[in-house]
C-alpha cells in the first residue's frame, strides 16, 4: 500500500485527484472558480509540454500556436460551418498533430536546439495569419465562440466547467505518467541521458522525439479548444509568441521532467499575474525578474528542488 | 516597374542593414557563450529610446548617440555579470529562459522610465528624398547603410587584427584550449555582451528616425534578426550580414509584390525553409549534425 502511494503513477495521481475534489471547499466565489479553471487548462498544456522539454530535452517556442489552432479551429468550425463542438475539437486537434508531425519530422532528425527555432517561426506565422485573416478569424478584435454542447447538454457555469477541466487534467496527467513509464518513456529518458548510449541500445532518437512533440501539440490543442468554449471569446493573444514563452516558463519553473511540477508551475504562474495586477506598472518588471531569479537560483524548478530538500531532511 | 523594383530594393537594403546589425549581435554572443540572447532586441530599444530622450533634453545628437551606446553596453555587461555568469553550467534551455526573463524585465523597466508611446528621432541630416535611378532614398537610409558598413568593417578588423578579438574567436572555437593558452574566458563573455549590446544599440539609433521607437520595438526586430542569423548560419559574422540583407530585400519585395499584410511572415517562412533544407545556414560556422 505504502509503495503504491509513493509511486508517482498511482500515489501522485491519487493526490492530484484528491486536490481537485477538495479544492472547491476553498473556492468561495465565481472568480476563484475562474482562476482555478484557467490553472487547470494551462496545466493540461504544461503536462504535455513537459514531455517534450523534460523528457525529450527539446524546447518549443511556438506552443501557443498549437493552442491557438485548437481554439480557432473549434471557434471557426462551430461558428462558420456549423460543426458540432466535439467534432470540431477532434478535427482541430488532429490538425495540430499533423502540423507538429510535419514540422517535427525533418527538424528532430538534427541534433541540437533547432526545434526551438523552427517552432518559434511556426508559432509567429500562425499568430500573424490569425490576426490578418479577419474575415474568418475576426482579426485582432477576436471572435465569439458558441458554448460546448454534447448530446443536447450544454456546458455552462463555472462549477460545471471546473469539473470538466478537473477531469480533463486528471486524464492528461494519467496519460503522461503512463507514457513516461512505458517503453517509449524509457526510450525518451535514455535519450535525455545520453543520445549515443540510447542509440547503441536501439532507440531511434528522431522517432521518439517526434512522438513527444506530437503528443505535446495534441494536449495544447485540446486545452486551446476547451478554453475557447469556456471563455466564449478568443483573441490572437492566445496564439502569440509571449504566450508560448509563458507556457515554457510554467514548465521550467515547476520543474522539468516532473509531471506534477508542470501542474504546480501552471498554478503559480497563472495566479501570479492576478496578484501582480496589484503592482500595476511594475507587473512586467516583476514577472521578468521572477523568471530570471527562479532560473538562476532554482534551475531544476520548484518541485524537484523541494523534493530533494525533503529527501535530505528525511535522511 | 523598373523604378518600383529599384524602390523596393533600396528599402530592402535599408531594413536588411538593420537586421544584419541585430543578427551580428546574436552571433557575437552565441559565439562566445552558445547563449541565444533573446534580450538582443531590448539593446536595440534602449539605444533608440535613450537617444530620443537625450536629444529631447537638449543634448547634441552625436553626444546623445555616444551616451546611448554606452548605456546599452552597460546593460549588456550587467546582464552577463548578474544573470548569465551566475547561471554558469546551466542547460541551454535554462539560459534561453534567463535571457527571455531579462527581455521582459527590461521592457517593463523601459515602460516605467519612459512611457508606452511612440517617439520619433529627428533624421541625422534632413529628410529631403534623394532621387536614385527613378526611385528615391531618404538621407537617413544612407546613414543606416553607411554606418552598418563601417560597423561591419570595424568588427572585421577587431576579430582579425586585435588581441582581444582573436581571444574571443579562440574562446568560441575551443573554450578549454583558450583557457590553457591564458585567455580569460570570463572576460571574453563580458566583452561579448558589451560589444553585442553596443552594436544592437546602434541599430536602434539608426532606425529610430525611420520607424519610430517605443518600449516594445525590440521584440519583432530581435525575432527578424534571429531569422537572419539562422539564414546566414548562426555564429557566422559574414553570414549575419548576408542573411540580414537577403531577408530585408526579400521582405521588401514580398511586401511590394505579394502582400503587405503578410510583410512580417516572409522572414519566418524563409527561416523555416532554411531549417528544413539547409539547417546550417548559407555560411555555416559549424555544420548541423544529422542524427
Amino acid at each position: 500500500m505504502l509503495a503504491w502511494l509513493a509511486r508517482a503513477r498511482t500515489g501522485g495521481l491519487a493526490a492530484l485527484v484528491a486536490a481537485i475534489v477538495l479544492l472547491p471547499l476553498a473556492l468561495t466565489n465565481n472568480y476563484h472558480y475562474e482562476v482555478a479553471i484557467v490553472v487547470g487548462l494551462n496545466a493540461i498544456v504544461c503536462v504535455g509540454l513537459n514531455l517534450l522539454i523534460g523528457y525529450a530535452g527539446q524546447i518549443s517556442l511556438g506552443h501557443a500556436g498549437f493552442y491557438g489552432l485548437g481554439a480557432y479551429g473549434s471557434a471557426i468550425l462551430t461558428a462558420r460551418y456549423g460543426w458540432p463542438p466535439a467534432a470540431a475539437l477532434a478535427a482541430s486537434t488532429a490538425g495540430a498533430a499533423a502540423l507538429a508531425y510535419l514540422v517535427g519530422r525533418p527538424i528532430l532528425k538534427l541534433r541540437g536546439h533547432y526545434l526551438a527555432m523552427a517552432t518559434l517561426g511556426m508559432g509567429i506565422i500562425i499568430s500573424i495569419v490569425i490576426a490578418t485573416e479577419d474575415r474568418i478569424t475576426g482579426g485582432p478584435d477576436g471572435m465569439a465562440v458558441a458554448p460546448f454542447t454534447l448530446l443536447g447538454y450544454t456546458l455552462a457555469g463555472e462549477r460545471t466547467w471546473y469539473w470538466v477541466v478537473g477531469a480533463a487534467l486528471a486524464l492528461a496527467v494519467w496519460l503522461a505518467l503512463n507514457l513516461i513509464d512505458s517503453p517509449a518513456g524509457r526510450a525518451l529518458r535514455a535519450l535525455h541521458g545520453s543520445e549515443v548510449a540510447a542509440q547503441v541500445a536501439g532507440v531511434d532518437p528522431g522517432r521518439y522525439k517526434v512522438l513527444a512533440f506530437v503528443i505535446s501539440a495534441v494536449f495544447a490543442a485540446v486545452a486551446g479548444s476547451l478554453t475557447a468554449h469556456y471563455a466564449g471569446f478568443i483573441t490572437p493573444a492566445k496564439a502569440s509568441f509571449l504566450h508560448s514563452i509563458e507556457l515554457v516558463t510554467m514548465v521550467v519553473l515547476g520543474g522539468m521532467a516532473s509531471t506534477f511540477g508542470a501542474v504546480i508551475g501552471a498554478a503559480v504562474l497563472t495566479t501570479l499575474p492576478q496578484v501582480l495586477t496589484l503592482l500595476k506598472d511594475y507587473e512586467m518588471m516583476v514577472f521578468g525578474a521572477v523568471l530570471m531569479l527562479s532560473m538562476i537560483f532554482l534551475p531544476r524548478g520548484l518541485v524537484p528542488t523541494l523534493a530533494a530538500a525533503l529527501a535530505r531532511r528525511r535522511r | 516597374m523598373g523604378a518600383q523594383l529599384t524602390q523596393y530594393l533600396l528599402t530592402g537594403v535599408t531594413i536588411g542593414a538593420i537586421y544584419a546589425l541585430v543578427a551580428l549581435g546574436f552571433s557575437i554572443i552565441y559565439n562566445a557563450s552558445h547563449v541565444i540572447n533573446f534580450a538582443q532586441g531590448e539593446f536595440v530599444m534602449i539605444g533608440g529610446m535613450t537617444t530620443v530622450s537625450l536629444v529631447d533634453g537638449g543634448v547634441p545628437l552625436p553626444l546623445a548617440i555616444a551616451a546611448a551606446v554606452l548605456v546599452a553596453a552597460a546593460v549588456g555587461l550587467a546582464l552577463e555579470k548578474l544573470a548569465i555568469e551566475r547561471a554558469r553550467g546551466a542547460s541551454v534551455v535554462t539560459l534561453i529562459i534567463i535571457t527571455i526573463g531579462a527581455s521582459i524585465f527590461l521592457r517593463g523597466l523601459a515602460q516605467l522610465v519612459w512611457d508606452k508611446n511612440f517617439h520619433a528621432l529627428r533624421p541625422f541630416t534632413g529628410d529631403t528624398p534623394i532621387a536614385v535611378l527613378g526611385a528615391t532614398i531618404l538621407p537617413q537610409s544612407l546613414w543606416v547603410i553607411g554606418v552598418t558598413i563601417a560597423i561591419v568593417a570595424a568588427l572585421g578588423w577587431f576579430f582579425a587584427r586585435t588581441l582581444a578579438g582573436k581571444a574571443m574567436l579562440a574562446a568560441s572555437h575551443n573554450r578549454l584550449a583558450a583557457e590553457l593558452v591564458g585567455i580569460r574566458v570570463r572576460h571574453v563573455l563580458l566583452l561579448a555582451f558589451g560589444l553585442s549590446a553596443a552594436v544592437g544599440a546602434m541599430a536602434g539609433i539608426l532606425t529610430a528616425p525611420i520607424t519610430l521607437t517605443s518600449y516594445d520595438v525590440g521584440l519583432m526586430l530581435a525575432l527578424k534578426g534571429f531569422a537572419a542569423a539562422i539564414l546566414g548560419g548562426l555564429g557566422s559574422g559574414a553570414g549575419a550580414v548576408v542573411g540580414g540583407l537577403t531577408l530585408g530585400i526579400l521582405e521588401s519585395l514580398g511586401a511590394g509584390f505579394i502582400s503587405s499584410a503578410y510583410k512580417d511572415v516572409f522572414a519566418f517562412v524563409i527561416m523555416l525553409a532554411v531549417l528544413f533544407f539547409r539547417p546550417s545556414g548559407l555560411f555555416a560556422a559549424r555544420s548541423a549534425e544529422r542524427v
